[in-house]
């Protein structure tokens, strides 16, 4: 071999490197070029911040009563040295909840608890659904009856219903709340991962590959798979904003996370009567729950438009 | 061609109907403990249970079992609340109504509202009405229901206390107000029982129906105050999804060709965008409607619990975590065959709003 031809083969090796990366970089970019995207990766970064930080951030701890350690009340307003509070008083971001605990402190705690449910619960459903999308997609006849059957069924019931449906089965408790979720969100999955597995089964690089004597399981995730990455991606993110959102509502029935932990939904519900005379335990803890719930909404549909070639045109 | 593909959907939702009733049928039967006591309550002795078990035949084989609960929901018969000591369809007709005034003006409001700011947003894209429309929307969508609810009455009954925008926070009536039903109105008499006795029962306790057809205004003024902030509460997530829907549905459309056609040849702005995008760009937004609605019947559980109405979705939370089997059956029931039956017509208007669909 020549050295010419040599460097040609290794110039077609580079474009091939370029273009296999240029699908994602163009979809960084596109997302970069949102400006809600890009409010939403902030907010997402700070919250990861704070969920790893807590700890050190939290000016006392999550579960730590102040009665006898501080001149402080139950549901006492915030205090704010900033905002001309006496500086004699100890100072408490988010003012003191029921049990007489630091409510900013225990604010700071529930990031963490909150990013671990939407993307546990969502990692949950995503694994299972491409499994039985995948499973009813590839196979057909018989398999996709039953399982999208089932599907539909689960879609049947209001989804935060058939959550507290699953919940009474299990019992109460974060663990089974998230299961719930992660139940009901299967269906999503399933469906999508079933569409993307109809759209290329017939193409000519997975017949080759079968041609090939490719197995069903090498088919699926090294020939299949990446062409369902991309709606899986961005309803996943989705996803988790829901999820967010269901667990926070089951935690707020008192069907999710119990007492101490310091579960947004959770810390809103057992605060919900005393929303005319301590409206900040109601407030902060639902502006939270919002936040987050909102950065995983703009970074999902940036990433939507930023994936979706036949979008790039709309605004 | 349109009869027939009603037809088909309709056979097609049967198999999810029989879905329906195995899954409320195990529900009862997964849940931890006897059925016995379960349904019958702690309290319930040995000879009780014995007989009950008899009677409901749970010592039969479990498809015996589950064609005798299929034969019971068909003839409509929900059996008993061991908690409430009540048939449980005297249960749904009393508390059906508050949740079905709640949702319709919920989806009402969020429709009337949603639509145009999506069309709005749409025709002037990009300016700061279409900005504002979307970063409201999309903290609309990001609002959970019970804060929302909660942050409402707090401002409009207490913040707003002695104005005259006061609204009350919780109930559906304030104590002393009449609500009659029309058939008393009228001097009608109605039976304890039967079918058409539940239908007039039903329709007596939509307290707007109700007063609009007696002509009684105040009952009318104070139904539709205490309707305000759960219908917002309620409302938003809904009025939020479909204005982005309505929105990016319409700016697809609007990109196409035949539409700078129509403005071409002389019609009117307003023509184009009415007769011509808007028809096209319906079918994802009825179909984003038909979702809406149950996301609506799960948050009206919050919204009933945070507002004080005794509806259909409080009761069902309460029966949960009561443990009242007969109504977590029964009602669990009434809610997913209703979302079929929605869609069902959404599927059907689908149809009708674009003929090729029949053609599947």
């Amino acid at each position: 071999m020549s050295a010419e031809t040599k460097n040609i083969a290794k110039l077609d090796a580079e474009a091939m490197t370029l273009e296999s990366v240029s699908m994602w970089r163009t979809a960084w970019r596109r997302l970069f070029r949102r400006r809600s995207a890009i409010a939403g990766l902030i907010i997402l970064g700070v919250l990861t911040f704070i969920a790893l930080t807590a700890q050190w951030v939290a000016p006392y701890g999550y579960d730590q009563v102040l009665i006898g350690k501080e001149p402080v009340k139950a549901r006492q307003a915030p205090c704010i040295h900033l905002l001309g509070c006496p500086k004699d008083q100890p100072q408490h971001l988010a003012g003191i909840d029921g049990n007489v605990r630091d409510q900013f402190s225990r604010l700071l705690y529930g990031a963490r608890l909150s990013l671990i449910v939407g993307i546990s619960t969502v990692s949950f459903a995503i694994v299972l659904g491409t499994a039985l999308g995948a499973i009813a997609g590839y196979f057909g006849g018989w398999w996709d009856t039953i399982i999208m059957r089932v599907m539909d069924v689960l879609l049947a019931f209001p989804s935060l219903l058939l959550a507290i449906a699953i919940v009474t089965v299990l019992g109460p408790g974060l663990i089974n709340a998230l299961l719930a979720i992660g139940i009901v969100d299967i269906p999503i999955f399933a469906r999508v991962m079933r569409a993307s597995v109809l759209s290329v089964r017939e193409m000519e690089f997975v017949s080759a590959t079968r041609a090939l004597g490719g197995n069903p399981f090498h088919i699926l995730f090294r020939r299949i798979l990446p062409n369902a990455l991309t709606p899986l991606i961005v309803q996943g993110t989705l996803g988790i904003a829901s999820a967010i959102l269901s667990a926070a509502a089951l935690s707020f029935l008192g069907l999710g996370a119990q007492p101490p932990t310091p579960e947004w939904g959770a810390m809103l519900g057992a605060e919900r009567n005393q929303v005319f005379t301590a409206p900040h335990l109601v407030f902060y803890p639902g502006f939270m729950i919002m936040l987050t719930v909102l950065c995983f909404n703009l970074i999902g549909d940036g990433m939507r438009d930023a994936l979706d070639p036949r979008l790039a045109h709309v605004s | 061609m349109m009869i027939q593909y009603i037809l088909r959907r309709f056979l097609a939702s049967i198999p999810v109907l029989f879905g329906i009733l195995l899954v409320t049928f195990a529900l009862a039967r997964l849940i931890p403990g006897d059925p016995c006591r379960a349904i019958l309550g702690e309290k319930a002795t040995e000879e009780i249970c014995a007989r009950f078990i008899q009677e409901k035949g749970l010592d039969k084989p479990i498809l015996i079992q589950f064609g005798i609960y299929i034969g019971e929901m068909a003839r409509g018969d929900f059996g008993n609340s061991f908690r409430l000591g009540m048939p449980v369809t005297r249960l749904l007709v009393e508390r059906l109504p508050t949740t079905v005034e709640l949702s319709i003006s919920a989806l009402l409001v969020s429709m009337i509202i949603g639509i145009p700011l999506g069309i709005i947003s749409a025709v002037k894209h990009n300016s700061w009405l279409d900005v504002g429309t979307m970063v409201w929307a999309n903290i609309g969508v990001s609002m959970p229901v019970f804060w929302l609810g909660l942050m409402l009455a707090y401002v409009f009954s207490l913040l707003l206390k002695d104005t005259p925008f006061w609204l009350p926070p919780s109930g559906r009536l304030s104590p002393g107000v009449a609500d009659t039903p029309f058939y008393q109105v009228w001097g009608w008499t109605v039976a304890e029982t039967g079918l058409i006795p539940g239908i007039l029962k039903f329709l007596g306790r939509l307290n707007i129906f109700n007063a609009l057809i007696t002509g009684n205004w105040e009952l009318l003024k104070n139904a539709v105050t205490h309707l305000i902030l759960p219908t917002l509460a309620l409302g938003t997530i809904p009025m939020a999804i479909i204005a982005r829907m309505s929105r990016s549905a319409m700016l697809e459309v609007m990109g196409q060709d035949y539409i700078r056609t129509a403005r071409a040849k002389g019609l009117r702005w307003f023509t184009v965008i009415m007769k011509h995008a808007f028809r096209n760009s319906l079918l994802p937004i009825v179909t984003v409607i038909g979702l809406s609605l149950g996301a609506l019947l799960g948050g009206a559980v919050l919204t009933e619990t945070i507002f004080g109405l005794s509806g259909v979705g409080r009761t069902l939370y309460e029966a949960i975590t009561a443990r009242d089997y007969g109504i977590v059956q029964a009602f669990t029931l009434v809610i997913a065959v209703f979302f079929v039956v929605i869609n069902l017509i959404v599927d059907i208007s689908y149809a009708y709003l674009d003929p090729r669909v029949r053609l599947d």
